[in-house]
């Protein structure tokens, strides 16, 4: 029996995960639409490749990776693109983001693919696969997967298998477990490959006993070696990343560190699912599994094409009139959706329909009573308490102090406080705060510095023009006979008046050609200016969203040639 | 939109709080059996007055008085101080104690959860510093074969200040068992004589022993439904039998045994009902300790060497002002950071 | 009642001492006031508060010259931070003044002529382009000062607010605390 390790806390909610762990995956019904989302994973959003009008083919990219941490967006089905908008996704603000809208044809006509043997080919080419197949971790997290297999120059001693899946109600990876074993295995030999990763660990949850023996029947059955499939502690949250490696190897992976620096990595075990498909198969990420369940008729899991609207999804499972809100992910830690009308992303395993009687709007909060039961379960050893203190009276400084940064916003102590006091919410809204003055702080040291930058250039211009000057009245001077000598202040323009006279009456005429010019042009713009129709940019269309994108491409250019500024243009730091 | 998460235990506050109160009832019920029903009398007057002052502090401060009135944290400020105070006393007493608590340590702190001090042990404090005649007269237990007043007796000595055919107060109350056992000390007697004067029993003081039982096995309640963590009830009786314990192996004729400290005066109420009042008390394990140590410290120091009766409500209000000192010094690492090379 | 009293102010003392004693011994030193005035500024160098930038401002605010409340970029939240730094009392904003939304300017990129008198107003440089050349605005480093607006002969300066989207959303104060709900 190999050592288990413990975590700080953990509390035990209500499972609610034999509704519907009870019948296997059903393939879903293909959708009338489809929205999908530019932006499904940490870093970048992909950029737009398709038109309005296009016809598009299953597995075709439809939004290309941007910058180095980014993902690749496809389409799940093959169909025509009817809209590259703005639509409402699946996010806490309940605001738009790009997404591209495919009616699908019926025909699911794949575009040309195929796999490659993960033993043959070079690493960097594995990663580059990945990242083009939109891999990224299932769990919930959605990182990049390309990004997260380097061992980074790190010993990678264990690859942790996450199948624990502890949040109430979701059953997603436990029946991908019971169903596909043998594929998520290869899919972990792939990810140890890419690591050089020595031994791998699954842990699960030791609530899903089906799930635990079919992986362990897979592991004999393949011969995987140095892999190992381990029965942890059913516990909230023993299922975050940091909280499983901590439980099967003992290490503690801080905040801010990366668990390569310890010598481990952890994937999803849908994850390696998908990427085995993606590097055997050449299939991209275009379905994941997903659980509805709640207020729904049948409770099940559903092997849903990226893009689903949830509105037809939960349909299918027979969702109940009394229905008032959808949960995505679990009830701990899962998103209030905006709407039935958003996409199903890679990170929806979950979609919980929630009725008032299950799920009852949050209770009045009391004022803390300081009993402590919250950093009784905190997973990350924090004062909760003394937190959410600082949070309400907006003393930020103080709860990063208290380690605000070190919160998983696991939401078990917002669980257990007997106060009811929307915990959570309190540290999110902490964080987004400093995060944003943080930002703030940033531009204005940017702007103090090119303000400098500014003045010196004034500084700099006006010198130089007064030189300039002073050289030219050298030059008239030397140029008359029997030349006196140069005065000493040379510099000033008003020190000889005889001889910069001439000058300035030449610079006023050279100004006063230059206002004319300016107020030619400024008539004829002006002109322009009142047969252009006035310009309405509340209602933008895409079009014109393509527009001001293309502007701000132009102005990204602009930047980055102003902030690489020539050889004469020094910054005043130096 | 909320914010996740969407569920949560159904514990709250007024039911951790109702708790708190079903757990005294065992040692009030003895009380009741040993001493007479006048407890009962004093236990409703205290929780009149903290209910009606709960309720006008909370309206003057413009709160909502439903959710606050019914979460009983008032019921419990009054039942703690009815308890730590002589039950047969004038009506005023506890109507000023529990007020005072009420007013003074909870709603001027900022309500419940603000609060500094432990709004009973304030009321306790004062009425002791500022009324000492009145809390020396305890009722003797009725198995010392005195005269027991009947409850109408009570009833109009706590309204009239009238007791039935011309008795003395003396003559049905007596002092604590830790009082008496302070001034016979004084008086040169050693421990094994004074402990077998006939108002002590086997632990600690006759009647008084088994109200104290009566409470550890309401704490026992808490700790078993959780309402309490075992920290500071086991620190602190840990700590309290240690020093005594030293003090009486050093010179068993001047210290009493460490069992009479735990059995006498309000060490079992601290321990279980006192010293856990959460607002009042650190948060970190650690700190937890610390208070709860400290606090035995400062009780067997103002039993043992101080001129108050009990050290149980000081050393809780000392111990209050210490909390957020001791929460500052005791954070715990947190995940990750604890530095043990892993 | 007299003693009771006197037990309150001897440990109210008790912990005005202890305050006072962190408050000295946890002191920092730091650089002189004009920096750390100027450090809480927002740089947004617009004039608006009468002074030709920040650093003036600041050094009129240590001078004692000006009052803080001068300031609508910085927000209630800037006043909030001088009056701590400079230990005074917080000052709501005069009237009509305050901040307002955020907002870069935009150059109507078809009417410039190219004038480049707006590159000249600009305090942070953030506008490109070289004479009779379409100018442009770099809209990462605008502070929406409005100083190239009124510089411009065409007036194709706009400013335009920037809207909220998911990348600059923030979560908000809860609000579902007992005291709301007792006011509804
Ligand atoms: S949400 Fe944060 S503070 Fe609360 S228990 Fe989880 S990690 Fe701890
Ligand atoms: S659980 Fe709630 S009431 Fe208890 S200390 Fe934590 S925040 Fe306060
Ligand atoms: S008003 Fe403008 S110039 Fe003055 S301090 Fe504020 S941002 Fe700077
Ligand atoms: S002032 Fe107006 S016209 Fe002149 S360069 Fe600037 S934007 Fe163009």
């Amino acid at each position: 029996m190999r050592k288990l390790f413990k975590f700080h806390g953990g509390v035990h909610p209500p499972t609610h995960k034999t509704e519907s762990s009870r019948t296997p995956i059903v393939q879903a019904a293909m959708p009338s639409k489809l929205v999908i989302p530019l932006h499904q994973h940490v870093g970048n959003r992909a950029v737009p490749t398709v038109q309005v009008g296009e016809r598009v083919l299953k597995g075709q990219i439809i939004g290309r990776p941007e910058g180095r941490l980014s993902s690749a967006v496809h389409a799940s089905t093959s169909g025509t693109v009817s809209a590259v908008d703005m639509q409402v996704v699946a996010h806490f603000s309940g605001l738009p983001d790009l997404c591209v809208t495919i009616i699908p044809d019926g025909k699911d006509e794949w575009i040309a693919h195929s796999g490659m043997d993960y033993k043959q080919t070079p690493h960097s080419e594995l990663r580059q696969r990945l990242r083009e197949a939109g891999i990224v971790g299932l769990g919930g997290a959605v990182f990049p997967s390309d990004m997260k297999s380097y061992s980074h120059k790190h010993k990678i001693k264990t690859l942790v298998l996450n199948g624990a899946e502890c949040e109430p109600y979701i059953t997603c990876d436990d029946l991908l477990m019971r169903e596909r074993a043998n594929e998520i295995l290869r899919g972990a030999e792939v990810l140890r490959e890419l690591l050089y990763a020595e031994e791998v660990l699954i842990g699960i949850e030791d609530n899903k006993p089906e799930a635990i023996a079919a992986m362990r029947q897979a592991v004999a059955d393949d011969g995987h070696a140095r892999m190992e499939v381990i029965a942890v502690p059913t516990l909230y949250p023993g299922g975050g990343a940091k909280q499983l490696i901590r439980v099967l190897t003992g290490i503690e992976v801080a905040a801010g560190v990366r668990s390569t620096e310890k010598g481990v990595q952890c994937f999803n075990v849908a994850t390696a699912y998908c990427a085995w498909r993606a590097i055997t198969f050449g299939e991209p990420l275009l379905s994941r599994i997903v659980t509805v369940t709640g207020n729904v008729e049948r409770a099940q899991n559903f092997e849903v094409l990226l893009g689903t609207p949830v509105d037809e999804l939960v349909a299918q499972a027979g969702s109940k009139a009394d229905t008032y809100k959808h949960i995505m992910g679990g009830p701990m830690m899962g998103v209030d959706l905006p709407s039935g009308a958003v996409g199903v992303t890679k990170a929806t395993n979950c979609i919980i329909e929630a009725s008032q009687a299950m799920f009852p709007p949050p209770q009045a909060a009391m004022p803390c009573i300081r009993c402590a039961r919250c950093a009784a379960v905190c997973p990350a050893e924090l004062q909760p308490q003394d937190m959410y203190w600082f949070a309400k009276g907006k003393d930020f400084g103080k709860t990063q102090e208290f380690h605000l940064f070190d919160c998983i916003e696991c939401g078990a102590c917002a669980y257990v406080c007997p106060s009811h006091i929307p915990l959570v919410q309190y540290y999110r809204f902490a964080k987004s705060e400093i995060w944003q003055r943080e930002q703030e702080q940033q531009a204005a040291e940017v702007a103090r510095e090119r303000h400098e930058f500014h003045m010196l250039r004034i500084e700099r211009e006006k010198q130089e023009k007064a030189e300039r000057l002073a050289q030219k009245e050298k030059a008239a001077l030397a140029a008359k006979p029997a030349a006196p000598t140069p005065l000493p202040v040379a510099a000033d323009p008003n020190a000889d008046p005889e001889n910069t006279l001439q000058m300035r009456i030449d610079s006023a005429v050279a100004h006063s050609n230059m206002q004319m010019r300016i107020d030619a042009a400024a008539a004829r713009a002006k002109e322009q200016v009142a047969t252009e129709q006035p310009k309405n940019t509340d209602a933008l269309t895409p079009q014109q969203q393509a527009e001001i994108a293309e502007i701000e491409a132009r102005r990204a250019k602009f930047h980055e040639i102003a902030s690489h500024p020539g050889a004469d243009d020094e910054s005043p730091k130096q | 939109m909320w914010s996740s998460p969407f569920i949560t235990t159904p514990t709250s506050v007024s039911q951790i709080m109702l708790r708190v109160l079903l757990a005294l009832i065992p040692g009030i019920a003895l009380y009741v059996w040993y001493f007479g029903p006048a407890i009962l009398v004093s236990l409703t007057l205290a929780s009149i007055t903290a209910l009606a002052t709960e309720a006008i502090m909370l309206k003057l401060r413009n709160r909502p008085l439903k959710p606050f009135l019914s979460d009983n944290s008032a019921l419990i400020t009054g039942w703690l101080l009815a308890l730590s105070i002589p039950a047969l006393a004038p009506w005023w007493l506890i109507v000023v104690g529990t007020a005072f608590g009420i007013v003074i340590a909870k709603h001027l702190y900022g309500g419940l959860g603000n609060n500094v001090f432990n709004p009973a042990m304030i009321g306790y404090a004062v009425l002791i510093i500022s009324f000492p005649a009145h809390m020396t007269h305890w009722i003797s237990p009725n198995t010392l074969g005195g005269i027991g007043l009947s409850f109408v007796e009570q009833l109009n000595y706590t309204f009239n200040g009238v007791l039935p055919g011309g008795l003395k107060l003396d003559a049905v109350t007596m002092a604590t068992p830790l009082d008496t056992l302070k001034t016979q000390l004084h008086l040169g007697l050693s421990v094994d004589v004074i402990r077998d004067m006939p108002i002590f029993g086997y632990l600690g003081g006759k009647g008084g022993e088994m109200v104290a039982i009566g409470f550890a096995v309401g704490g026992a309640y808490l700790l078993l439904t959780r309402v309490i963590s075992w920290v500071i009830p086991a620190t602190y009786l840990g700590t309290l039998f240690a020093i005594a314990a030293i003090f009486h192996l050093a010179d068993p004729a001047h210290y009493v045994a460490p069992l009479f400290h735990w059995f006498s005066g309000a060490a079992m109420l601290g321990a279980f009902f006192i010293y856990t009042d959460p607002i009042g008390s650190p948060t970190t394990h650690r700190g937890q300790v610390i208070y709860a140590a400290g606090a035995a410290l400062l009780t067997y120091l103002i039993r043992t060497f101080g001129g108050f009766p009990d050290g149980v409500a000081f050393a809780a209000v000392l111990m209050n002002i210490c909390v957020p000192l001791i929460d500052a010094y005791s954070q715990p690492k947190v995940f990750g950071k604890k530095g043990d090379g892993k | 009642m007299i003693s009771a009293l006197l037990v309150m102010i001897g440990i109210s003392l008790l912990l005005g001492a202890v305050l006072g004693y962190s408050a000295i011994k946890f002191k920092v030193e730091g650089n002189p006031l004009v920096e750390k005035i100027d450090a809480v500024l927002p740089q947004t160098q617009c004039g608006q508060c009468g002074y030709p930038g920040c650093m003036p401002y600041a050094e009129a605010i240590a001078k004692g010259e000006a009052d803080i409340n001068l300031c609508p970029p910085g927000g209630e939240e800037g006043i909030r931070k001088l009056a701590e730094l400079l230990g005074v009392d917080f000052k709501p904003f005069g009237e009509g003044a305050g901040p307002r939304a955020k907002a870069v300017a935009f150059i109507d990129e078809n009417t410039c002529i190219g004038c480049t008198l707006c590159l000249q107003a600009c305090p942070v440089d953030a506008i490109v382009g070289a004479a009779k050349q379409m100018h442009t605005i770099i809209a990462s480093e605008c502070t929406g000062c409005e100083l190239c607006l009124a510089p411009c002969p065409v007036d194709c300066i706009s400013m335009q607010t920037i809207p909220q989207h998911i990348g600059n959303w923030k979560w908000q104060y809860p609000t579902h605390s007992i005291v709301q709900v007792a006011a509804r």
